[in-house]
């Protein structure tokens, strides 16, 4: 039976790490991310976890011995944030087009400059375009079984693709919270043991990396974008294995009180549990509001995003990054062309809220709705805001 | 006796009688005519045997023998970026030990090669490089030292050598070409304290199977830096490539030696040291060097003969070349 533990998000997430008998283990400290490579070495210094913890001079080394050890066939694992992020971001992309199947946890913080340590999804964002699998963790639980999730989809011989789980950095990495941490037995019946496909071993040689003349280039990149779309399918299996043998259940699109919404608010992350109370306060005053949440990242369950906003004439993007291009967020304009591929054209602002660590209350989300519904009755061009910003 | 005098101590050596005949890397790739540096992976390889696997930067090596769908590499190989191969193979490395040791695998003896041009090991490699002498990986590194990024198109890195000619050194009005003076990378490695370093030359093939033999054998980091003539960058004509190699050795341009367990060891004693300018004549990338400015690569590379010799402990050679050293 699983245990009902208190524990901090961080050390759950390592500890389920060890759970999944993880081989190679390549990290570099950033916060907020330290806690769990932090208790990941500790767990390989007492013999708890039999892997190789390597600690690299850098993330972009860090991602590098992911690659090479994936290769070698071994499972493997590794966290950052931002500023590390964005230094491995380079043999990211290379990880995908190898599909290897690395997972990663992505303790969601805000990039440089002014350098700040909080929490907010730039780096989410920065890693939008790498051809990962990514989901979302709303809280600690979700985080242990988004991991486990993670492995099981990417070691796949279908999809063999790495996977970002992201996590609130500090709202979730540093906060103490009770998890129902799984069995080893629980965590095998879920995960098999991981068999690679190909792998560098000297008694079957195989050329891994080549150089892609303009002759295939195409070809393979083509075959990686069927692999992402063809590991959606996958991803919503295990979601359904999972809550067979757990009892909890995960959707790409989990929705709040939506189905008879007028106003949909979309939220990312752990935002969504204090969205979630302020749709109750909302609806106790009468006000139609629900709430989409974004838990599939990449690839984008659109079926599923245009099901939960379908009768929404208000859709109020809320999101922790800015896209920099002048007119929308980088999500909300990848939602607007989602919604315009399948003919719905509700009334869609997007706030652009909780950068850098800013606390996104209840009452601002009762702000947002309201402001969402001026605009709307004046017939505003649609647009975005950074909320709370001053002057 | 230190851990790698230890390993290497039953290790005869080759001889023209006994080369290997595996060819880990086969013909048909893509070199320019000439090339030295394809020769130099090649019989490296030859020397290591066939239990390996090979991490490659990003370079010419690896444009030219991997043009998909064909590949010129009869041994598991991969290639991931250009700064990266020793991270790439700290990683596979860590990947065998931990799964022969948790019985994922069958224990192999496989051994670990990664290797770098100049630019992928002395400049944007340097840092992996560094990190992973420095944990102590068991692996050998391979650098395979053309003196420019040639695959792009003969741009200068830390590794070119003063005065020379290269397409982002170019001489001028206001310049002599490459305004620095060659880092010395082989002394970075050895800096690490790993068990074995060493520097090698086509131009004798022996020598270079031999160390590269050496350094798989050894427990740990080993790090093998080749002089690689390259007549595409250095502007010569490709039937001369060895005769080059050979006189950088002859003019003490480039010396040969081994780092083994800390302690320094001339391969290759020269008590009739050439003057440099019969190395740079050789190749139009010096063309334009005045004889002033040849006088003073001539005392750079006087003063680095004797830096090498003190830490070789060849205190008579170091005597008998301050005799002569004036008529160079
Ligand atoms: C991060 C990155 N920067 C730059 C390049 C472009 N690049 C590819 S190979 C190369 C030069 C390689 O030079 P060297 O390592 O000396 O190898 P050589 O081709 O001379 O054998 C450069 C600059 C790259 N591929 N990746
Ligand atoms: S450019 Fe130089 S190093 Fe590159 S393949 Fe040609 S000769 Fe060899
Ligand atoms: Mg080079």
């Amino acid at each position: 039976m699983a245990r009902r533990v208190g524990m901090e998000v961080s050390i759950a997430a390592a500890e389920t790490v060890a759970l999944l008998d993880v081989d190679v283990v390549a990290a570099y400290p950033i916060t907020p991310q330290t806690h769990i490579v932090e208790h990941l070495s500790e767990l390989v210094a007492d013999g708890q976890l039999d892997a190789e913890f390597v600690p690299v001079e850098s993330e972009h080394s860090a991602m590098s011995v992911c690659v090479g050890a994936a290769a070698a066939g071994a499972r493997t694992f590794t966290s950052t944030s931002s500023q590390g992020y964005a230094l491995m971001v380079e043999i990211c992309y290379i990880a995908s087009s190898l599909r290897l199947p690395i997972v990663m946890a992505l303790a969601n913080r805000s990039m440089s400059a002014p350098i700040s340590i909080w929490n907010d999804h730039a780096d989410m964002m920065l890693a939008r375009d790498t051809g990962w699998i990514q989901t979302v963790a709303e809280n600690g639980q979700e985080v242990v079984d988004l991991i486990m999730h993670a492995y099981r989809v990417a070691e796949d011989h279908r999809v063999l693709l790495p996977v970002i789980v992201n996590l609130d950095g500090f709202i979730l990495t540093h906060m103490i919270e009770p998890i129902q941490l799984p069995t080893k037995e629980e965590v095998q019946a879920y995960v098999p043991p991981y068999k690679p496909l190909l792998r560098l071993d000297p008694d079957n040689p195989v050329t891994i990396g080549p150089v892609g003349v303009p002759e295939v280039y195409t070809e393979a990149k083509k075959a990686q974008d069927e692999a992402i779309k063809n590991a959606k399918p996958v991803i919503l299996e295990a979601w359904d294995e999972f809550e067979k043998i757990f009892g909890r259940k995960y959707k790409p699109i989990e929705t709040y009180k939506a189905e008879d919404a007028e106003i949909i608010l979309v939220t990312v992350g752990s935002i969504s549990e204090t969205a979630m109370r302020a749709v109750d306060r909302m609806r106790a005053h009468g006000k139609r509001v629900g709430l989409a949440r974004i838990r599939l990242f990449r690839p984008f369950p659109v079926e599923e995003f245009v099901d939960a906003v379908r009768g929404a004439k208000l859709i109020g993007v809320v999101e922790r990054a800015l896209g920099f291009n002048g007119y929308t967020g980088p999500l909300c304009a990848e939602l607007k062309s989602v919604l315009f591929d399948n003919g719905l054209n509700p009334y869609v602002w997007n706030f652009i809220a909780g950068l850098g660590g800013r606390d996104v209350t209840v009452e601002d989300f009762e702000e947002m709705a309201e402001c969402l519904e001026v605009k709307a009755n004046k017939n505003e061009p649609m647009g975005y805001e950074i909320v709370n910003a001053r002057e | 006796m230190g851990a790698a005098a230890e390993a290497l101590k039953d290790f005869k050596g080759f001889s023209m009688k006994n080369l290997p005949r595996e060819e880990p890397l086969s013909p048909g790739h893509r070199a320019c005519q000439g090339c030295a540096e394809i020769l130099s992976l090649r019989l490296a390889l030859k020397a290591i045997g066939k239990n390996v696997i090979v991490a490659s930067a990003t370079g010419c090596m690896e444009i030219v023998t991997t043009p998909y769908p064909q590949t010129a590499w009869r041994v598991p190989w991969i290639h991931v970026a250009f700064e990266n191969a020793a991270a790439v193979i700290s990683g596979v490395e860590a990947a065998y030990k931990a799964m022969t040791r948790k019985g994922k695998m069958e224990k192999k003896d496989v051994v670990f090669v990664a290797y770098g041009g100049d630019g992928g090991t002395a400049d944007i490699g340097l840092q992996a490089l560094s990190g992973a002498l420095e944990r102590g990986h068991n692996f050998v590194y391979l650098c395979l030292d053309n003196e420019a990024y040639m695959n792009t198109g003969i741009q200068r890195s830390s590794a070119t050598p003063y005065g020379a000619m290269t397409t982002t050194s170019p001489p001028g009005k206001k310049s002599i070409g490459q305004a620095t003076w060659k880092k010395n990378v082989p002394a970075i490695a050895a800096a690490h304290d790993i068990p074995y370093v060493a520097t090698a030359s086509p131009a004798y093939p022996i020598d270079l199977m031999n160390k590269a033999k050496k350094a798989s054998l050894v427990p740990g980091p080993a790090y093998v830096h080749i002089f690689c003539a390259c007549p595409t960058g250095w502007r010569h004509d490709s039937s001369i490539a060895i005769e080059v190699a050979r006189m950088a050795v002859a003019t003490n341009v480039f010396p040969l030696y081994e780092v083994i367990d800390g302690q320094w060891k001339l391969s290759r004693k020269n008590p009739k040291p050439k003057p440099v300018k019969e190395y740079l004549k050789l190749q139009r990338r010096f063309r334009h060097l005045t004889d002033a400015e040849i006088a003073k690569i001539q005392q750079r590379v006087n003063k680095e003969w004797k830096t090498l010799l003190a830490r070789c402990g060849e205190l008579e050679e170091l005597e008998k070349f301050g005799e002569i050293e004036q008529n160079l």
